[in-house]
């Protein structure tokens, strides 16, 4: 079980916490404290708002043992409205509904456990953006 | 530095092999290279291995091989690039031998991945992404090449079917090849219907899971009359360049640019003195159909969004501009991961010498190989030459 571990992340598995480069604005996620694109040290944390659109994605059949029991799932690239694109699980959504461009959201989901008796993990997927109704 | 050659090569078929562990596989592979170099003594032995760690529970792979192998007392080390590590060991052996420190250097790539399950072999595969923001995503080395896949389609307008042109090629290739776990064609509609393994890539776009080894024995050039007891001609090291990019895909600036395999294959045309237009054939890393048109395009032989199409019109074919997976790539001779980047070395010097068989590309003088890591995190490519 490796409790610290996944600990340390929760920030941004939960929140989408990832960094402001202080120098050239740059939004980085998943945090590096160095930037990428000005090579300066950039640990101002940034909470991302969650918000992007689907920049490419598959569903997948061929799985890790610790995923078998959700396949198929949908993995995916999203592009966040702030720039940076991340891998997450598409959800709440039939995967042939998915296309290129879709604009998602983030959600917290369960996404693995360490066996039967150790850890559940939790953090973001991204689901269709929903329309809001109106009073 | 010195010139460096390759004085002896071997290997065992690619396949499954329950009978036989990892050190038996590499057992086999080394025998048949230190026959074919003709050599008495070696000074070193690199191994290249990706999963055993996982699979086996087994590290600590030089000192356990040299051992098996009757060289108890020589260093010996395992290397370490993902699903380069073949390569990787090469490139420790070359270094070693150029820079003075070796003479007589075996390099050996083995992998046993059939023993276990699919899925077992799968999680210990995704080792080679970052974990904590791919991995735990569910992602796999197959789904991220599935996602540069379909990104691919969209950007440059290119349909699903015509990926086949890859696989097709490649097993084509495989049936003259005796060494290759696949020896049988395949027709476009057996691409078509293939089911389903991380949409878009289908069973025939992604190599399968294999055991194998293969080795080499490297020496100084003007050496080759003291150590080698061998007719064949030796093979020239003209190149060895290695270059690194983001792990995980979603952090690199142009995910469908192979920057690493990009700077590693212009280094080594600049180390070789050649442009693309010089090199005979390419063993690239066609783990997927995808990687396969992504490398080429990284490496200079097609421009941008042009790969699939090149392939279609037989580019890649054995008698077509660049000759490609000629004894079958990763797809069709298989992907027995660490063992890879040493299996393309063999066949490079399989051709170079003329003894490609069925597979033999003509005229064949200049020829390149390159290994990826992960999803082209790690791009190491090798310039081999004869006469
Ligand atoms: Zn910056």
């Amino acid at each position: 079980m490796r409790v610290a571990g996944h600990w340390r992340l929760r920030k941004q598995r939960l929140t989408l916490q990832g960094e402001i480069c202080p120098v050239c604005g740059a939004h980085i996620f998943p945090p590096r404290d160095v930037c990428p694109e000005c090579g300066q040290p950039a640990s101002t944390p940034y909470t991302f708002k969650g918000r992007g659109e689907v920049y490419s994605f598959s569903t997948v059949y061929e799985t890790p043992d610790h995923f078998t029991k959700y396949k198929p799932y949908t993995v995916a690239l999203v592009k966040l409205e702030e720039g940076p694109i991340i891998t997450a699980q598409l959800t709440d959504v039939d995967p042939d509904e998915v296309e290129i461009g879709m604009p998602v959201e983030m959600v917290t989901r369960r996404l693995t456990e360490e066996g039967d008796e150790g850890l559940i993990l939790y953090g973001y997927k991204f689901r269709p953006v929903m329309e809001r109704v109106g009073r | 530095m010195r010139d460096v050659v390759i004085i002896g090569i071997g290997d065992i078929r690619v396949g499954e092999y329950w009978d036989k562990s990892l050190r038996h596989l590499a057992h086999d592979a080394i025998m048949a290279a230190l026959k074919d170099a003709g050599v008495e003594r070696v000074d070193a032995v690199v191994v290249g291995n990706t999963l055993a760690s996982f699979l086996a529970e087994q590290g600590h792979l030089g000192a356990l091989i040299a051992d098996f192998v009757g060289l108890r007392g020589v260093e010996a080390v395992r290397v370490d690039a993902a699903d380069a590590s073949g390569a990787a060991a090469f490139r420790w052996g070359y270094m070693a031998v150029a820079g003075g420190l070796a003479d007589v250097v075996l390099v050996v790539g083995v992998e046993q991945m059939s023993e276990r399950s699919a899925e077992e072999v799968v999680r210990a595969h995704t080792s080679v992404l970052d974990q904590e923001f791919e991995g735990i995503h569910g992602a796999t080395p197959n789904s991220v090449q599935a996602l540069l896949m379909r990104r691919y389609m969209h950007e440059f307008g290119v349909a699903r079917e015509d990926f086949g042109a890859f696989p097709i090629n490649a097993h084509a290739n495989a049936v003259g090849n005796p060494q290759a776990m696949f020896r049988r064609a395949i027709s476009e509609k057996a691409y078509a219907r293939a089911g389903l393994v991380a949409e878009p890539l289908n069973m025939f776009d992604v190599s399968p899971i294999s055991d194998g080894a293969a080795a080499v024995i490297l020496c100084p050039a003007d050496k080759v009359n003291a150590y080698a007891h061998t007719d064949k001609a030796p093979v020239r090291v003209l190149a060895s360049a290695v270059a690194t990019d983001a792990v995980a895909v979603h952090d690199r600036k142009d995910p469908l640019f192979l920057q690493a395999a990009y700077l590693s294959s212009h280094a080594a045309y600049t180390q070789a003195g050649i442009t693309p237009r010089d090199v005979d054939l390419f063993e690239l890393h066609d783990s997927t159909s995808i990687m396969a048109a992504l490398s080429l395009e990284a490496c200079g032989f097609v421009a941008r969004g042009r790969a699939v199409h090149f392939a279609r019109e037989g580019g890649i074919a054995r008698n077509g501009l660049i000759p490609i997976s000629t004894m079958g790539g990763l797809k069709a001779r298989g992907n027995p991961l660490g063992a890879t980047g040493v299996y393309q070395i063999v066949e490079l010097v399989r051709q170079l010498r003329g003894d490609a068989g069925d597979c033999q590309v003509k005229h064949a003088r200049i020829g390149m190989a390159q290994n990826l890591g992960g999803t082209g995190a790690t791009a190491i490519t090798h310039i081999l030459g004869i006469g």
